[in-house]
């Protein structure tokens, strides 16, 4: 004895958050079921397990069968499959794109590709998400990433159109397309202290500044890539460094600036020359595709870890960042003042995000 | 040429890939209409292509226009191969053909493929230009206004209602045909869906021919079934009652008359009816064959059900039936003996009926020629000598061609008197419904005919194996079939006094080629009075009484039961306990039956028991609310072929609706109810058992005595574990008694009794099968005080059916806290709901093993609803506080050893205010919603008075009879009732209507403000409204009520009525066979949601799933589907949007009510 076909279906689609949840946790119906029955909906609803059981199947199937619309979540509002409340849709695809930022870690920065897929069920015993809901993941970032890749105008308002997206998912996406593009690289050792809400914010620091749609409004070019242009003329930056006068001059303004507001003055003053290379030298190689790549690196090597080990607290690196940005404006031959502007500031912020344990 | 048709096909959207190459599609799309097709361009490489073709313009004849669908194939091009078919959309085109429904026909519709299911949409424009055609012969209906609803449809009234309209049209099923042994299942499944488009086409446009013919221009309550006979053919036949309706309008003056029923989510009825005159449904027919066959009137009667206590004498009822159930397994014979309007049997075994008869039986018989008459004697007399000597079918044979002219002979006279006095409205407007006997009920089981038996031919009055002649014969023999049951179940409204049967239904179920027909109704007497004194304007009236088909007798018959009706009935004290009065006599009980002075107003009979298929009238009075109450059962059969089969089956009848109503009866009594309404009894044949499902919803009529309770009695006494063990469940009994009286809120008025004393007569019967209930009866009487004094119902445990019953009964789990269930329109005790709700369908197959008992398989069929329910409970747990209203159970047996139950019906949410206050306030409550609308009632009235500038002669004349004399003006009263929607008293009405008067010109702000509890629920409805007008999907509410709630039904759009089928041959890749039929349930939906939406319609009400065949086979890994749905495409608006706009018309009529209120 057994039920053979057990189906129920709603003029309204009915669709338990909770159920999707699980869902789209990975769980299997049986899983579901239990962690439902530990959840105690049982008692509230004076239902068996039996009940619960076949409302899981269901509601499965009816995730199964709006997954495929929820892939182009466009089309959820006006397929006619399903009449589901605007608010539920909308629920549905946030939740549908959400994604785990310790899944996001692993894969940040890399090649969205067959290969990166393979690899997923080491990434899911890693991280102890199911290898479903790793794959749905990945495959929200690869669909992502295809659907704006070709796309002009602004990466973050082409993902909340394409995908319905809230804004902060949508940014969230940006950062991931915007890293997978660029392939930068967040997966080595010194780089895991950061999360991936520190990374979103570097990328959406560059995707502000540092691309072509940043500069003009012509919605010509897209925002993935970074301004060519920009990256060639911070080779001019070079100068800062490679003329000793200038050094000397800026490191002079920059000591003036700070004393006495600090307590790592010295160590500051000892540093300088070191730190700034470090910054211009980031900035004079960003023209090559793998040192973009290697710039979080790069910034973490460069200037984070020097400071950290002289225990600069971050209202220390504010306070040099600030002057030290400041202070080059004053250098009566410097001309780039334009460019060290439009790349201090990303450096800047994107400095001070990441300097933290 | 009286019609012409034009289709533009707009665009597509969401288009199939088809080439795989490039990923996109080139489509391009043929539209069809009969043999006419036209083509748009291809519109090459794209999944969203924009034709926009020019208007495709097809000529054709009106009858065409109903018959055929319009075909619309989308295909995709390929230069090098043929064209593959994307898929399909069907237009019916019937709505567009009546000027009230649809003006066109426009938006995305979805393309149908029976194997991939919905492929995208297509966006199209249809429109029709019809000519009226004025030829008196012509074969049209165009016009004629088809409903599902069961009751007055919201937006109009009823000027006249006709009478029973059925018709039946026979084809072979695709599906069978020589050429479906080389053609693909799809092309197969093609074809049927096409013709059975084509065939309830035709099927429409009949009945609309025949709606015409008795001057109706609508038909209300269209039920239409398909019966897939398999290798016989595919019967698809409907049943409607037939009306004259006038749209109401409040800018015609014409409808000035009539109180408009401006909220429909409180007043199930529509009040204006009252007013007009209806047929008189007099029984003018001949005095039928009343051949006991398939007699299973189920009776009011107590010792009915008594029977379960080993009693002989009442069995006698059972074998009457074994016998004569054998002869309709010769379908030859069968022919002969059904349509007989010459009685066979002299009919005054009935002398009940005799006397209440209204036409004079001797007079009939004279008519009748005599030959016929002798004829006809002689056949029973073989049909007699059939049934005792099965399968001697021989003789009957050689007469087979004679026979077949008087066959046809008499199916054509039947036609011409056309004299069903059936209704297949299941609600009614306050007055119409006088008295309700009890449910009527017939069955017969029939052979279906096969081709391929020579034997068998051998018998038959035609050979089968000529098509033509077959298709020629076919609709009449089923005709005939239809006709027998008919006037069988006429034949038993007769017997309990009635001469009208309504809420009137026919089903069948298939197994192999055995057939088993029902029809069900509640006997009933309908008002007279609406066709003597009704109509105020004798212009009308002169028009429509010739046209009553109730009236084809003579005058005097009419004359007769005016006054009969007059004589008993007219001055009946109140509405809300009138319709429980014993229509029949009391001497002269047609069964027995415990009879007692009504409770409501002590002055006629009333039974102890009502069982009725109707809902339940809005004007009764009810204490508590109701449930649901479902008898289930399950016997094992022999399997067997032809005629053996039928004969087990016929065997097993009676036993099995015996059952099921004793089940019925006891869990009414645990429930500590008195009546059940909306009673639905399925029976379904498989190969190895059968299957009987009885749903109703039961409630405590106030008018009924208080039901007793349930004694058990032991066989052995002498065992004292036993005795105990007796004991321990009759506590659990009382126990459960007690807690579901205080769970549906069931306290009657117990003072009534103790003031008036008892007009219970005296010498009551006590039935013998009562065992004592002395020993256990003071604790009852704890309990209950009425129990001591009420007969208890006795169950006997000597045996194991009653353990059994018993367990049944306790097993029922109540519903959980916070939902109700019923499986009529409405709760009783509910009013205010929400405007949310939430139709749904749910479908469960559940595989059996193999050598189950009776009793094992009644535990697996009872759990398997009862599970099927608690899912239910569970699902909507977010609408609660909420009921499950129409709750529609379908059991079938799709194969050996499964048994499948498919559930659609709606739950609503209902304001909880209401729920926390108990019985007491609700008098109240309704008192305060009454006047409210009232106040909008009369404000209504008035200002279209205002607006007609002419007084009413009906409406000023009313206002004084209500501050006058409430008791003699039944005209008022009839009124009032429906306004007072469920006011507990007589007195309560009186002073409601003070409060009327006084109030009629005081203004409608405080009216609004004291209906509390909606504005919240309109609120809400207006919060969703607008969530949802940012989708680009229009929104379609579908409900398998008449209404709903929280809004009124502007327009109706036509009626919906799509017949789909689904196939996969990769079921395991689809899900299994839930993805499969969770695809295709949620694609119907879809496709009903959008035509009605194409249709511009926001809703469907009275939908309904008539058919689910599902079929698989595994271990192929195909399966297939095939589902029937209807329903009226409607367009609402919701109350609180109408608010705004009545509020200027409001205050313009404060000032005339004051001038009308003088008068």
């Amino acid at each position: 004895m057994s039920v053979e076909l057990d189906v129920f279906v709603g003029n309204t689609t009915i669709m338990d958050k909770e159920v999707y949840q699980l869902w789209l946790n990975g769980y299997t119906v049986n899983d579901a079921v239990k962690v439902r029955i530990e959840g105690g909906v049982m008692e509230e609803c004076e239902a068996s397990a039996e009940v619960l059981l076949s409302d899981t199947m269901d509601q499965y199937r009816t995730f199964q069968m709006c997954e495929r619309l929820l892939h182009h979540p466009a089309k959820l509002a006006n397929q006619l499959l399903f009449q589901i409340p605007p608010d539920r849709q909308a629920m549905l695809i946030e939740r549908y794109y959400a994604f785990d930022d310790s899944f996001v870690r692993e894969v940040l920065g890399k090649k969205l590709s067959k290969g990166t897929k393979k690899d997923l069920d080491d990434v899911s015993t890693k991280t102890g998400i199911t290898l479903k809901s790793c794959r749905r993941q990945f495959d929200n970032f690869k669909r992502v990433f295809k659907v704006v890749e070709e796309l002009k105008g602004p990466l973050v308002e082409n993902i909340r159109q394409h995908f319905l997206l809230p804004d902060q998912l949508a940014r969230d996406y940006a950062a991931i397309v915007f890293f997978a593009n660029n392939r930068f690289e967040t997966g080595k050792k010194k780089l895991h202290y950061l999360t991936f809400q520190d990374f979103a914010f570097c990328a959406g620091q560059l995707i502000n500044n540092w691309t072509l749609g940043a500069v003009d409004n012509i919605m010509e070019d897209m925002d993935v890539d970074l301004d060519k242009e920009f990256l060639q003329e911070l080779k001019d930056l070079k100068i800062l460094i490679t003329d000793k006068d200038l050094l000397d001059q800026h490191k002079s303004l920059v000591c003036t600036a700070l004393r006495g507001k600090t307590n790592v003055f010295n160590e500051m003053e000892a540093n300088f020359k070191n730190l700034s290379r470090g910054l211009v030298n980031i900035a004079a190689k960003l023209i090559n595709a793998k040192d973009v790549r290697d710039f979080f690196i790069d910034l973490v090597e460069k200037f984070i870890e020097p400071c950290r080990s002289d225990k600069w607290t971050s209202i220390d690196v504010n306070l040099y960042l600030t002057h030290y940005t400041n202070s080059v404006h004053i250098l009566d031959t410097f001309k780039h003042h334009a460019v060290w502007t439009r790349y201090m500031g990303v450096i800047k912020s994107c400095i001070l995000r990441m300097y933290h344990d | 040429m009286p019609g012409k048709l034009k289709a533009k096909i707009v665009a597509g959207r969401h288009l199939p890939v088809m080439d795989r190459a490039s990923d996109l599609t080139d489509a391009f799309v043929e539209v069809k209409f009969g043999n006419t097709t036209f083509k748009t361009d291809v519109y090459p490489k794209s999944l969203n292509p924009q034709w926009n073709s020019e208007w495709f313009k097809f000529e054709v004849d009106d009858e065409d226009l109903q018959d055929e669908p319009l075909q619309i194939t989308v295909l995709d091009h390929d230069t090098y191969s043929a064209n593959d078919a994307i898929g399909k959309v069907y237009i019916d085109i019937d709505p567009l053909l009546c000027s009230e429904a649809a003006t066109v026909i426009s938006g995305w519709l979805p393309i149908y493929d029976t194997i991939h299911g919905i492929r995208g949409e297509i966006n199209v424009l249809v429109k029709v230009d019809l000519f009226n055609d004025l030829n008196r012969f012509r074969q049209s209906s165009c016009g004629v206004k088809f409903f599902c609803t069961t009751s007055i449809p919201r937006c109009y009234r009823a000027i006249m209602v006709h009478g029973f309209v059925e018709e039946l049209v026979v084809n072979e099923d695709p599906e069978y045909q020589w050429i479906d042994r080389i053609r693909t299942p799809r092309a197969s499944n093609e074809a049927r869906q096409r013709l059975i488009f084509l065939m309830s086409g035709e099927l429409q446009r009949k009945i609309g021919l025949k709606v015409l013919e008795m001057g109706g221009n609508a038909v209300v309550g269209y039920l239409q079934c398909f019966d897939l006979e398999g290798e016989s053919g595919l019967v698809v036949r409907a049943i409607g009652t037939a009306c004259t309706l006038e749209k109401i309008s409040s800018t015609l003056p014409a409808t000035a008359t009539h109180p408009s029923n401006s909220s429909p989510s409180k007043d199930m009825k529509e009040p204006g009816f009252g007013e007009e005159a209806p047929g008189v449904p007099l029984s003018s027919g001949p005095p039928t064959p009343l051949r006991a066959q398939t007699f299973s009137s189920f009776s009011p009667s107590k010792s009915y059900s008594r029977q379960s206590s080993s009693s002989d004498t009442e069995l006698s009822l059972t074998p009457k039936t074994v016998g004569i159930f054998l002869f309709p397994s010769t379908p030859a014979l069968e022919s002969e003996s059904s349509p007989l309007p010459s009685a066979h049997l002299p009919h005054h075994l009935w002398p009940g009926m005799a006397s209440r008869s209204t036409t004079p039986p001797p007079l009939r018989l004279s008519q009748s020629d005599t030959a016929i008459l002798r004829k006809s004697v002689s056949f029973s007399e073989e049909l007699l000598l059939a049934a005792s000597g099965m399968g001697s079918g021989g003789s009957a044979g050689k007469e087979g061609g004679p026979l077949k002219a008087l066959l046809r002979q008499q199916t054509q006279s039947a036609l011409e008197q056309r004299e069903y006095p059936f209704f297949t409205l299941a609600a009614f407007p306050p007055g119409f419904l006088l008295h309700v006997g009890g449910v009527v009920s017939a069955r017969s089981v029939k052979l279906l005919d096969r081709i391929h038996n020579p034997a068998l031919g051998n018998t038959r009055s035609y050979k089968l194996l000529d098509w033509n002649s077959f298709t020629a014969d076919e609709p009449e023999t089923r005709d005939a079939w239809w006709e027998e049951i008919r006037q069988e179940i006429k034949s038993h409204a007769k017997a309990l006094g009635c001469h009208a049967v309504v809420g009137y239904s026919e089903s069948t179920s298939i197994c192999e080629e055995v057939c088993i027909l029902s029809a069900s109704g509640t006997a009933a007497i309908l008002s007279s009075r609406f066709m003597q004194d009704g109509p105020l304007d004798t212009e009308h009236r002169l028009s429509r009484q010739p046209l009553c088909v109730f009236s084809t007798g003579s005058e005097r018959v009419e004359g007769d039961m005016g006054s009969s009706a007059s004589l008993g009935f007219e001055e009946v004290v109140s509405p809300g306990c009138g319709f429980c009065h014993i229509p029949y006599d009391e001497l002269n009980i047609p069964f027995p039956a415990q009879l007692t002075y009504c409770y409501c107003c002590r002055r006629y009979k009333v039974p102890d028991v009502l069982f009725t298929t109707i809902d339940l009238p809005t004007e009764a009075n009810v204490t508590g609310k109701g449930c649901l109450i479902q008898a289930r059962l399950c016997r094992t059969k022999k399997k067997a072929q032809g005629e053996g089969n039928a004969t087990v089956i016929s065997n097993l009848l009676p036993f099995l609706e015996y059952e099921l109503h004793t089940q019925l009866m006891n869990k009414l009594k645990l429930r500590g109810m008195n009546a059940l309404f909306g009673l639905r009894i399925q029976i379904s044949v498989g190969e190895t058992m059968l299957l009987g499902l009885a749903s109703a919803t039961g409630v405590y009529l106030t008018a009924l005595p208080s039901p007793g309770g349930i004694q058990i009695a032991g066989k052995t006494p002498s065992d004292i574990t036993y005795e105990q063990h007796i004991s321990n469940m009759q506590k659990k009994i009382n126990d459960t008694i007690a807690k579901n009286k205080e769970l549906y809120e069931i306290n009657p008025p117990e003072v009534v009794e103790e003031i008036i004393g008892s007009p219970i007569p005296e010498p009551r019967q006590r039935s013998r099968l009562f065992r004592s209930q002395s020993e256990s009866s003071d604790e009852v009487s704890e309990l209950d005080l009425s129990h001591g004094k009420k007969d208890a119902f006795v169950l006997e445990i000597d045996d194991t059916d009653a353990v059994e019953d018993i367990h049944a009964l306790l097993t029922d789990s109540p519903t959980p806290a916070g939902f109700y269930s019923c499986n009529t329109e409405i709760m009783p005790g509910i009013q205010n709901w929400t405007s949310a709700i939430q139709m749904f369908t749910s479908v469960r197959v559940f595989r059996l093993n193999a050598n189950l008992t009776n009793q094992g398989l009644n535990k697996i069929f009872s759990d398997l609803c009862e599970n099927l329910l608690k899912s239910l409970y569970f699902k909507l747990r977010s609408m609660v506080p909420c009921c499950l209203c129409h709750l529609n159970f379908t059991v079938a047996i799709p194969e050996d050893e499964l048994i499948q139950v498919a559930v659609t019906a709606v739950a609503m949410s209902f304001d909880k205010e209401q729920l926390l206050e108990n019985g007491k306030q609700s008098g109240e409550k309704t008192l305060i919603k009454a006047i409210t609308e009232n106040d909008e009632q009369l404000q209504f009235n008035l200002e279209l008075n205002a607006e007609t500038s002419a007084p009413n002669p009906l409406s000023s004349p009313k206002g004084l009879s209500e501050v006058g004399s409430h008791l003699s003006a039944r005209a008022s009263s009839v009124d009032y009732s429906s306004f007072a929607d469920r006011c507990s008293s007589w007195i309560e009405q009186l002073k409601l209507k003070a409060h009327t008067i006084r109030r009629g010109s005081v203004k409608t702000t405080s009216s609004m403000e004291k209906a509390s509890p909606l504005p919240e629920g309109r609120s809400r409805s207006l919060r969703s409204n607008r969530s949802y007008s940012g989708s680009s999907v229009a929104v379609v509410k579908m409900t398998p009520l008449s209404f709903i709630p929280g809004a009124k039904i502007i327009k109706y759009l036509g009626i919906i009525n799509m017949f789909f089928i689904r196939e996969t041959t990769s079921l395991r890749e689809e899900g299994g066979v839930s993805g499969f039929l969770h695809t295709f349930i949620a694609e119907v939906f879809a496709m009903v949601r959008a035509h009605v939406a194409a249709l511009g319609g926001n809703a469907v009400v009275s939908y309904s799933m008539k058919e689910c065949v599902f079929m698989e086979n595994p271990n192929k890994n195909q399966a297939q589907c095939l589902i029937n749905v209807s329903g009226d495409a409607v367009m609402f608006v919701r109350e609180s949007e109408l608010e705004s706009t009545s509020v200027q018309t409001q205050s313009a009529t404060t000032h005339t009510s004051n001038g009308a209120e003088g008068t």
